[in-house]
Order: C-alpha cells, then structure tokens, then sequence
C-alpha cells in the first residue's frame, strides 16, 4: 500500500530525496594533522590550514580517502579511481579560507544501490547518485555575548561523505529506514559512528509533491535534520505545507528551509533568488585523486560483514527473519550475538539475547556497548542449559544474579547449589513422596481429571527445590501415574 | 673588505678563507640598506638585530668547520615569503602587522644552509604587478637610471622589484623571488640581475602568500647564474607538505653552469617576434644566439602556435584563482579588521577588504569572480583552461625537436615611474614572453646580455623542459659568459 497524503483537490504523492552528511571516522581532519575528537575545548583542535593562515596548504589524509572508498562498497557503488576537490567560495565567519574544498564535479564514489524494509515486509531499493567528500566547517555561536559572535574552529576541516540519494524515496517511513539504514552500513563498515546527537551524522531533505503521473514538481530542501524520527516528520510536514501551496493555487518555489522540530512545521532559510553562487573551480592546491583498482580490491577483501549479509546468514541458521533484523540493527548487538552463539545452537541464543537479555537491558536503561553481562558469560550459561545443568527456570536465576554482578555463571550456580537434579533415583523419590501425599488427586486424575499432572509436576519441583531436570521430572510421573482414563 | 659587490660564489670562498666574516658583510649590506633604502624602498621590513644574531651564529659555525652550504651569505626574503616572528605583509595593508607563526618551507631551508636574512623586500601588493608599483608601502625604485635622463626615476619590475632592486644595488646578495607570471624574471632583467623560475613543483609554495596556486613558483633572484643555481639547490625539494611539490632529488645546480652547450638545439619560437617589438631588443636576441651558435649549439626555428592567447589565458585563470586565495582575508582571524560599532558580518567584510586591498588587487578579484561566475565560467574559466592545455602541448612538441628554447626577456627595458599605470592592460603586456613558461610549468631563467641606448639593462630568457633547470643553467651560463656583462647601476652600496 503506498503512501499518499489526501489534499482537498485529490490524492498526492510525496517524493523526496536525502543528502546525508556522515563525519568520517578518523584520527585526523581531512586536509591537516589536526584531532577530530569530539566535544574539545573551543579552538583546540585546529592547525594553521583549518584556520586559513597565509600560505597553508592541504594535504589529503589518505585514511580518510580509504573510509569513503569502504562507505562506497558498502553502498554497493561505482568507485571512481580518478576524482577531484573543486573549491566552493563563499564568505562566512567560521569558513576561514573563504571555500569549503569539496567534490563538486567528479566524486569519489559514483552510483549505487541500498535496500530498505519496511514495517509490511517488502524490501525497496533506494538509488545512491554519487558520495563525495568535503571539508567541515567550524561552528558560529551566536549565544556567547551580546553583540559579538564566537567562532569554534575543532570542526573546520573534518571530513565529511556526502552521500546523495536518487529522489526514490517515497514517505516518511522510507525516508526514516533509508538513513536508519545508511547509518547502519557506515557504523558497520566503522566509516562514520553515526552519533547524530554529536552531528556526527546529519540530513538534508528534499521534498517534493505531485500527482499520481505526473512529473517532478518543484521541491524544497529542508536543511540539517539530525534524527531518523525528525526526518519523518520533517518530510511530512513539508510535503503538507506544499500540498497547501498547491492547493491555495500557489507556486512552491525552490528554497532551503529549516525543520522547526518544537512545532513540527518547516519555514524558510533563504529562497533561490538569495542562493549562493558557489564559484565552483578544481582546488590548484590538490591534484587530481588517483588510485588503483587493486587498492580498492584490498580494501574491499578487508571489509567486515555488512548487515544485509549477517541478516541472511541468521536466517539460513534457523532464525526467524524477525530475529535476525533485530540482531543486525545496531553493529554493537550483531557482535554481542556473534559471540554468544559461538559454537552453540544460535537458536537457543538468538532465543536467549532478544528475549531475557534485551528485556534485562530495557529494565536496567543500559545499551549493548555498556552491558551488564559480557556475551562470554551470556554463552557460558546457555553451555549449562546445553548440558542439562541448569533448567531454563534455573538458568533465568542464574542470569539474574549475573545482572548483578557479571560472573561466569559455572560459580554462580556452584556458590548457590543451583545445580539441577539429573539422579533417576532422587527425582523418582520425589515423585512418590508427592504422589503418596496425594493419594486423592492421583484418584482424581486417573478418573479423567488430565489437567492435575501439571500439579505433581509443581509439587515434585517444589519438593527438589526447583532443581529437579524437569524434562526427567515429567517422564518420571508420567510413567508412574500411567495415562489417565476416559 | 666591504664585500658587498661579492656574488654568492665570491663570498662564500672569502668567508671560507677567512678572508671576511659574516658578520662583517651583513653589516656592510645593513649599512647599504641604511644608505640606500630610503630612495630604493626596497626593504618593507629590516631585520637588522636578527640578522646580526644570525651573523654572529654563522661565524661560529664555520670557526668550528660546521659551515653549510650558504653559511653568512646575507639575503632578502621577499614579503611573499612567511617567516616566523618577522612580519609579513604581501606589500598589503590587510594583512596589518601579521607575523606569521611559522617559517616557508624555502626560506627555513635557507636558513638551515645558513643564510642571513636582512630582511623583507617590497613587492606588488600580493605579488600583483609588474612594476612594483601596487605595494601598499609604496613602490620601489630600479637603482639604474637612463643615461640621458638620470633623473627619471624608473620602475625594477615585478612582483619581485624589492628583491631585483636589493640585489642590484648590493643591499643583498641575493633574494627569495616568486613568479607567477614572470615576476622572478622580469624585474630580474629591468635590474640587469639573473633570475630562475624553477619548474612547477620543483620549490615549495608551504609558507608562501598565495597567488595563483597554479602558477606561483618560488626561485632566486642574484647577480649571477651561477649564484642563482646555488640558491636554487638550497630552495628546492619535495616537500610533504606542499601536494603540488615534486618528489625528485635536486641536482647540483652549480655543476650544470659549467656545462658546455655544444650540441644542444635551442629553439627560436617564430611568435616570439611581435610586431613592433624594439629593435634593440630583437637585435640583442639574435646576438644570443649568435653567441650559443658560436658555443657549438644549434639554432632551431620552432613554432609555438597558441602564443598569441597566453597572456589572455593568463589573465583569466591567474585572476581566478587568486580570487578564491584572498578569500581568507576577511579581517577575522588576523591582519586588518575595519568595522564599526553596529558592523554586522558582511559590513566586516566589506570594510575591511575595501580599505585592506589596493586598486589592482580588487581589479583582478573583480575579473576573476567574473570568470567563475555561473553562466561566465564555460566561456572565460574553463575556455582558459583548454587553451592552457594547448599552450602545454605547444611545448610539449617542441621538446621533441630542441633542448631549450631562447627568447626576449621582456618587450622592453625598464620604464618610468609614472608610465603605464593609468591602462592596465599595457602593464599587463610586460609579462608577454615570461607567462607562457607558468602556463605550462616550464623552468625560465633571465640573464643580463647586454644594455640599450640609454644604458638600461635587457635580458634574455632560456626556457628548459619541465625538471631540466640544469640544460636551463647551462645555456643561461654560456650567455652570461659571452655577454660579459659588467655594467652596475648607478645607485649602489
């Protein structure tokens, strides 16, 4: 069912298009030596080239050059092994050399492919045009002093990809899964951590409504949104206010706005007629960026499991398609898995991280990366299910006492005695004691009444304590109450 | 012993013999520049303190035999140049009393060989210009004068005029240059001194005031060839630091002076002739190659068929390119800040550019905005770009029937002071044999070959394949050793 937005001339359909801005995982800034670490003090993390001293000059950081050429495979693209920087001029305060170098004409990385899936289980695929790199610039803060404006330089001239999407994109449920998505890949790759609170990784969204058949209208571009949520909400909001424009018999003029994320409504920036005219040229200051092919072979030999591909490999090992996304959906959780089904039945443990443990983390507020229990532990512990040591009520014992203090589970179980009972002899001890004491149930159940063996089944835990195998426990009673009548 | 009219070659055997200190001639170039400074301007800045200091280094150095390869040779540093702790101002005034936090790849390898520095030389306002008549510390006056009108005072040329100018008159032995257009090679020949523009890539531009980043080159200016080969080895070299350096090892550039030119075919481009070119300059062209002939080389007419569309070229992309390289002085970071009390960012900008640059540095940011403006940039910046390619290939094809080409330096000697400066475009027109060299980044050297009727010095031009400095040298050598040229100018220390 596709998605449409009703106006009061018809039924409209949203197109829309993102250019996500991902800072590149580095120790150094992509043109100087300067850190890159986030949260600084002000101004100390800038080198005489990302201030725009005289006579400074850049100097492409290769590590930088290779996490975009990994975020390019990952997005299943074209890698151009000859690209180029242009310069971008225009004036603000904390642009210090008066252009931002960027890839304008020939990108780094050409176009490509990513897959979607969306809440009715149908997977779409949404174009890349091109990825390119480009240098950040530094921060205004315009809340310091009355009359002054501050200026932090840490940022200016950290990388930054550029990813551009075709105008595929069709709600605000595509649009949200297309940079949860993206932001997925690049975390998994470890091009871009993804952290969209610190700006590490942030959207401009491009939005457009028409009729069905039509062609493209005008669209607008709503700059900076820094969540999944507000992109979804951004590319509604803006698809609603032209839809309105449309409607009033207006025209929606090709403008950048900003997303207003405390009213939910987008207003303008700056139209097109105030738009820059960026004076595009190639940077004399860096020649053309060449490589071979076989470095990117390298590269791409070098890449770890990507999330499209761990999903797959979770199902062929029996897990519920469901299972398998919500394993893969953050890098840090497919690895916690990895670990924990390592040589073990990755159904008991997919069974064992989506349910106890994701339900442990919820209670506890904490995240895979600060886990209350190491995976180590987690597996130990479905070893002692394995081996008929604990029970599954035991070992939810055992699991809550690791909550509290991360130990292998083997020491929790021998300090506490939680082993469980496996000796024939005493579980069929325990189940005639039971039955003796309760000589009128067992009359009652061989009379028909079926539903009491789940009752010696309680009664004879209870009596062991909860230790009693209760697969054992079940075969034991069964055989000796025999079927009941009737 | 003075020992300012020394070359390079002459004071470092005398230094080596003991025969002069270097504190000695650093003090006989400081009280040259006391002398003679306040007429030539040629000096922005002098470093007279340090430059003892360094002296005084020097001469212990070489006391305990740890002299380099420079060691106590005093030198200008032309204000292009970034020296840590000196002021540096590009001839502007937007760069205020800017000292730059760091040294110039080329000019702390001098300082590594040992060199002096005096101090800092006048030059047009960011290295725009070709008489030294744009730097905001006013212009430069060519210590030479015309014989039968000695008080009329005449323009070195540039950029570069403060460091022809210095050398020339023996305020310094020799000096740091930029060329980005012919501003090593041009006032080099107006000052009757030698002047190298290296091939592209060959200096770093790390530390240098940009230009045109395409185009700018670092070299020596000095009084001889050979001094001018031993300035480059110190200058040159692959520096990380510089993307558009070239990672090659630097020859001994001295050793190729002495080289015989015997066999080598040097080429006349036949567009070199222009109409209306000076016969006195034409005929001194055909007396060098009479000379090389002479030396056993072999004259080849060659034709460089885009000549004609350089210096347009020129003027588009030098212009462009610097428009987006004087962005930075915006007047927020350093150098001059003009703003009011109600100033909002753009009247920040505003201000301080129109009252920070001069009128030929807003000309030629103006033209090149223009040319990379949308709608502007296919017919004028990338137009430009094409033929520049063309103009390469012309070259490019002639190395494949000569080992260097010989030309006129410039289309004239130098001229006076009030001349040429109301229509820039018959400025432009000094840079007509020289630009075509930065274009296609080949090495050009200028060397004094003889003077014209009024006494004034005119040089010629060698121009090598790109990395061959050394053929270069050895031409430029044979010319120099055939002209003889030993005419002084008339204001000298």
């Amino acid at each position: 069912m596709s998605y449409t937005l009703e106006g009061s001339t018809g039924t409209w359909e949203v197109v829309c298009g993102l250019e996500i801005h991902a800072q590149v995982s580095s120790q150094s800034k992509l043109f100087s030596g300067a850190a890159t670490t986030f949260g600084a003090s002000p101004n100390s993390q800038v080198s005489f080239v990302d201030a725009g001293f005289p006579g400074m000059l850049p100097v492409i950081n290769a590590e930088c050059i290779a996490q975009a050429v990994r975020t390019g495979l990952g997005l299943n693209a074209q890698i151009n092994l000859w690209s180029r920087f242009d310069r971008k001029n225009y004036f603000y305060a904390d642009l210090p050399q008066g252009y931002q170098i960027s890839q304008f004409a020939h990108p780094i990385v050409g176009t490509g492919v990513v897959e979607i899936a969306l809440a009715d289980g149908t997977v779409k695929k949404i174009g890349i045009t091109r990825l390119h790199l480009e240098q950040d610039a530094g921060k205004s803060q315009h809340d310091q002093h009355a009359s002054k404006s501050f200026i932090d330089l840490n940022r200016s001239g950290v990388a930054l990809m550029e990813i551009v999407s075709e105008p595929d994109i069709r709600s605000p449920e595509e649009a949200g899964a297309y940079l949860a998505k993206i932001r997925q890949i690049t975390r998994y790759l470890g091009t871009c951590d993804g952290n969209m609170d610190e700006g590490s990784m942030r959207a401009d969204v491009n939005v457009s409504v028409r009729k069905a058949g039509e062609e493209f209208r005008t669209r607008c571009e709503v700059k900076n949104v820094n969540s999944v949520r507000f992109v979804m909400q951004a590319v509604e909001a803006e698809a609603r206010r032209q839809i309105e424009v449309w409607e009033a018999g207006g025209t929606v003029e090709q403008e950048t706005r900003l997303f207003d994320t405390a009213r939910g409504v987008t207003r303008s920036m700056r139209s097109k007629e105030d738009a820059h005219d960026y004076r595009y040229f190639p940077d004399p200051d860096l020649p053309p960026l060449v490589f071979e092919q076989s470095w990117v072979d390298e590269l791409k030999a070098s890449l770890p499991e990507l999330p499209d591909a761990r999903r797959a490999r979770y199902v062929a090992l029996g897990l519920s398609p469901y299972d398998a996304h919500v394993l893969t959906i953050e890098k840090e959780t497919a690895a916690f898995f990895e670990i924990v089904a390592q040589d073990r039945d990755a159904k008991l443990a997919a069974n064992w991280v989506t349910g106890e443990y994701f339900a442990a983390l919820n209670r506890l507020k904490r995240e895979v990366s600060d886990s209350p229990v190491s995976a180590a532990n987690l597996g130990a512990l479905l070893d002692l299910i394995s081996d008929n040591t604990l029970s599954g009520k035991l070992a939810k014992e055992v699991f809550e006492a690791m909550l509290e203090a991360d130990e292998p589970p083997a020491s929790i179980v021998e300090k506490r005695g939680l082993r469980q009972v496996t000796d024939m002899g005493a579980i069929e001890a325990a189940v005639d004691a039971v039955l003796a004491a309760n000589a009128d149930k067992v009359a009652q159940y061989h009379a028909g009444k079926a539903t009491l063996f789940g009752f010696f089944v309680g009664q004879t835990m209870k009596a062991m304590a909860g230790k009693g195998n209760p697969a054992l426990v079940n075969e034991v009673i069964k055989r000796k109450l025999g079927a009941p009548s009737g | 012993m003075q020992g300012t009219d020394f070359t390079i070659a002459e004071g470092l055997r005398a230094l080596d013999r003991r025969e002069i200190s270097a504190v000695e001639l650093t003090e006989a170039h400081l009280a040259g520049i006391a002398a003679l400074n306040p007429r030539l301007n040629a000096y922005i800045t002098v470093a007279a303190e340090s430059a003892m200091e360094a002296a005084r280094a020097s001469d212990a150095r070489r006391a305990k035999g740890e002299g380099a390869a420079l060691d106590g040779i005093p030198l200008g540093i032309k204000d292009l140049f970034c020296t840590e702790g000196l002021r540096t101002t590009a001839g502007s005034k937007i760069l205020g009393n800017f000292v730059p936090p760091y040294e110039s790849t080329v000019s702390a390898q001098l300082k590594r060989d040992g060199a002096v520095f005096l101090g800092k030389l006048n030059l047009d306002e960011f290295a725009m210009g070709s008489s030294n008549t744009t730097s905001a510390f006013g212009p430069v006056e060519n210590p030479w004068s015309r014989a039968n009108d000695p008080e009329k005072r005449l323009v070195p040329g540039g950029s570069s005029g403060g460091s022809a100018a210095a050398v020339a008159a023996r305020i310094a032995m020799g000096a740091t240059a930029t060329d980005t257009g012919g501003s090593i090679r041009q006032p080099a020949a107006f000052c009757g001194i030698a002047g190298i523009k290296p091939t592209y890539g060959r200096c770093s531009r790390w530390g240098i005031v940009a230009f045109a980043s395409s185009l700018d080159q670092a070299g020596p200016v000095a009084r001889s060839v050979e001094d001018c080969a031993i300035l480059l080895r110190s200058m040159a070299g692959f520096d990380p630091k510089d993307s558009t350096s070239a990672n090659l090892p630097v020859p001994d550039f001295a050793a190729a002076c002495t080289r015989s030119v015997r066999g080598l075919r040097i080429g006349v481009p036949a567009e070199y002739t222009l109409p209306g070119l000076a016969p006195e300059i034409d005929a001194l062209w055909q007396q060098g190659l009479a000379w090389l002939r002479d030396a056993g080389a072999e004259i080849v007419p060659i034709s460089l068929p885009h000549t004609k569309y350089a210096l347009p070229t020129y003027y588009v992309v030098a212009p462009a390119e610097a428009s987006s390289n004087l962005a930075r002085y915006d007047g927020v970071r350093y150098g001059l800040r003009v703003t009011e009390r109600e100033s909002d960012l753009r009247d920040l900008y505003e201000r301080t550019r129109a009252a920070g640059f001069g009128a030929e540095v807003k000309r030629r940011i103006m033209i090149g905005t223009y040319v990379l403006s949308a709608g502007y940039y296919d017919a004028y910046y990338l137009k430009a770009q094409k033929v520049r390619a063309l103009i390469r290939r012309d070259f490019e094809q002639a190395w494949e029937k000569v080992d260097a080409i010989v030309t006129p330096a410039t289309p004239s000697a130098a001229f006076p002071m009030d001349e040429k400066q109301d229509d820039p475009v018959t400025m432009y027109l000094n840079d007509v044999f020289t630009v075509t060299a930065n274009l296609a980044g080949l090495p050009g050297l200028a060397v004094p070959a003889g003077l014209d009727a009024q006494g004034l010095p005119l040089g010629l031009q060698v121009i090598g394949r790109p990395f061959d400095e050394e053929t270069v040298f050895a031409v430029g050598a044979a010319i120099e050793r055939a002209a003889t040229f030993t005419a002084k100018p008339q204001v000298m220390a």
